[in-house]
């Protein structure tokens, strides 16, 4: 069976439906565990103190604002190139948990940051990325709310989504030109343990994978809303035209 | 110069609104569609003109042979009667605004801007144009609202020279032209019975 | 082509066409920063780069919507369509006439409102240089803008939602290389990492605006 048969709404509510629960139930274990263990179980920082603790909100949110996007381009793309219903609702779903995301990031990142650089926000490369990934977000989602035909619509917005993720990558580079920054570089790449240390280190994985799930649950839900609303749309026009 | 259509659907808001269309338009030969408000004669002719895709069935026309006159006229109202008739000789590469003027009858207003006209004079522009284009087959969607009985006269003159050097004309109207020659395509009985919205959301989901 | 140019450019220099809007708007701009921030010299001289290349930014911005939405509504867009030239190249030949009416006459001033912003000496160059290469990219972007919102009704408050983030490599590279060349300071790679992106936008957006106006058209 090919994957493409997904892209079917009624097959795609059918699995999502039966999928769903099983998604849940690991995302609330992932995040439960996860956060338990890293906010009360590991040792404080030597130099940051409990402060620390936060990247278990803000290394699994930051790395999901940009998946989210990577996610929506994607599904653009097979919007684009076989025109899949279903792959659009999936980005236009996936839009505002993306956008949250990004927020979470933003404001975990400054709640952070007021310890640790003694200020709320600076003009550093990542933190200025993010705020224009922000801008990124809303102009997608304001188009999307804008165009009242739904293909019109989910046609307009993956040309936006590509065009936008060529300019989010050279405003990523100019903003590391313009300013080269004071944010602690390695710390959530995963090939380089030496940075945060196995105690840290785990519970982050573990978050991190519930923020993935955590994602993948609200993206089910909401393309199954889109779905939904878009059956009555055709019921509605139906009805119209007698 | 030969249009073929064949078995064409069309949709309006992502709703079937015709379908199984089927017709042939020869040189010299004009054709008059008919039907009620709303059956989806705009929709059809921006179809044919290409400016949206057809649900199913065929369009073949030569490339580049066909121009469209729309609801909307395409004026420009600061610029002069000339200079929008000038303007789409150059974009299709003809010299015919002098011998528009004259079949349409607006030599008098050549000079005026097209914002002072009034709304059968800005009509008539609109319908110059057709001939400035220097196209073979002319869509036109309700060519003579706003046109007085000598105006359309005018017209009809102007489509029967068209038709004279082996063009064609495809007329979207709901009164008489008087134009004897022309078949009649009456499009009630294309009207799209189950209308399927796009993407399968019209299955049930089980 | 050369007659769509001509139109545009015709179109835009007689009354109602709003040309000299986005040269007042740069002016006020330059006229009123000094008044909200003060007066002292080496402060502005060290803001002037930014300040002239975000008014530019923002004048630029203020003539958008009109690049399709006055041909959407009034038909002739659809003629367009249907006429012998490619949608692609009518894209491009109105972007290039937004330039000539926006982009073009912002760079001939900047020095002058550069005078009233105290900019050092050696940013004169830099800054006619930065905006004559990257006012281009600014109007290719918001051609682009322009065609995705032109079925939206006061669709302008969504175009600058959808084009300011466009804008800020542009912006980045083009205030660094005055900044930079005010400063005493190499801008050379500034002013030609700008120039490629606008080579870039210039090659490529002209195909997805066209794009996003068939769509739109539907």
């Amino acid at each position: 069976m090919s994957i493409w048969e997904y892209a079917n709404p009624k097959r795609f509510m059918q699995t999502s439906a039966w999928a769903l629960p099983w998604v849940v139930g690991l995302t609330v274990l992932c995040l439960v565990v996860g956060l338990v263990w890293g906010f009360f179980f590991t040792p404080d920082d030597f130099r940051q103190g409990s402060t620390v603790k936060i990247i278990y909100l803000h290394v699994p949110s930051a790395m999901m604002a940009i998946n989210a996007w990577v996610m929506m381009l994607v599904t653009s793309l097979i919007w684009i190139v076989r025109r899949h219903h279903v792959s659009a609702l999936a980005a236009k779903a996936a839009a505002p948990v993306g956008l949250t995301f990004t927020l979470i990031a933003l404001v975990t990142g400054a709640l952070w940051g007021q310890p640790m650089w003694g200020t709320w926000w600076a003009w550093d490369p990542r933190l200025t990325s993010f705020l224009i990934l922000t801008l990124f977000y809303l102009g997608y989602i304001a188009l999307w709310a804008a165009i009242e035909d739904p293909d019109t619509a989910a046609d307009l917005t993956s040309i936006l989504c590509l065009v936008g993720s060529v300019f989010a990558l050279l405003s990523r580079y100019a903003v590391n030109f313009w300013n080269q920054g004071l944010h602690q570089g390695a710390s959530l790449s995963l090939d380089k343990e030496e940075n945060v240390s196995d105690v840290f280190w785990l519970p982050l994985l573990v978050c991190i994978a519930g923020f993935v799930l955590l994602f993948i649950t609200l993206v089910l839900m909401r393309t199954r809303t889109e779905i939904r609303a878009r059956r009555l749309a055709a019921l509605l026009a139906r009805e119209r035209v007698g | 110069m030969e249009m073929k259509v064949d078995n064409l659907a069309v949709a309006r808001g992502g709703v079937t609104v015709l379908e199984g269309i089927g017709f042939r338009l020869a040189p010299g030969r004009a054709l008059i569609l008919r039907g009620p408000n709303g059956v989806g004669k705009t929709t059809l002719l921006r179809t044919l003109a290409g400016l949206q895709p057809a649900v199913a069935g065929e369009v073949s026309v030569p490339p580049e042979s066909l121009t469209y006159a729309a609801h909307a006229d395409g004026l420009k109202s600061m610029l002069t009667v000339r200079e929008n008739l000038d303007f789409w000789a150059a974009i299709h590469g003809t010299a015919l605004v002098g011998a528009a003027l004259r079949a349409m009858d607006i030599e008098a207003l050549a000079g005026r801007r097209a914002g002072d006209l009034s709304a059968g004079q800005k009509r008539r522009l609109g319908l110059a144009r057709l001939a400035v284009s220097g196209r073979a087959i002319w869509l036109m969607d309700e060519p003579t609202v706003s046109l007085d009985t000598a105006s359309v006269a005018a017209f009809v003159g102007m489509v029967r020279g068209h038709l004279a050097t082996g063009g064609s004309v495809l007329v979207a109207t709901h009164i008489d032209l008087g134009l004897a020659e022309a078949e009649v395509l009456d499009l009630a009985p294309f009207r799209a019975l189950a209308s399927v919205p796009r993407g399968g959301f019209d299955e049930g989901f089980g | 082509m050369k007659a769509l140019l001509i139109r545009d450019l015709r179109l835009a220099l007689r009354a109602g066409g709003g040309f000299g809007l986005g040269l007042a708007f740069f002016l006020l701009v330059a006229v009123l920063v000094p008044l909200g921030v003060g007066p002292e010299g080496g402060m502005l001289g060290r803001i002037a780069p930014g300040i002239l290349w975000v008014g530019a930014l923002l004048a630029c911005l203020l003539s958008l919507d009109r690049i399709f939405a006055l041909d959407y509504e009034d038909g002739s867009l659809d003629l367009l369509v249907v006429a012998p030239i490619p949608l692609e190249a009518v894209v491009a030949v109105k972007a290039l006439a937004h330039w000539l009416v926006t982009g073009l006459p912002l760079t001939l001033v900047a020095p002058v409102l550069g005078i009233l912003l105290n900019l050092p000496a050696g940013g004169y160059g830099w800054l006619v240089m930065s905006l004559a290469l990257g006012t281009p990219a600014l109007s290719v972007i918001g051609a682009f803008g322009a065609a995705l919102v032109v079925g939206v009704k006061r669709g302008g408050l969504l175009l600058s939602l959808l084009v300011l983030p466009l804008y800020v490599p542009t912006l980045i590279f083009g205030a660094e290389a005055v900044k930079r060349g005010a400063a005493g300071l190499e801008a050379g790679g500034a002013l030609a990492l700008m120039a490629s992106v606008t080579a870039a936008a210039v090659a490529v957006l002209p195909f997805a605006a066209a794009a996003a106006l068939r769509v739109n058209l539907r």
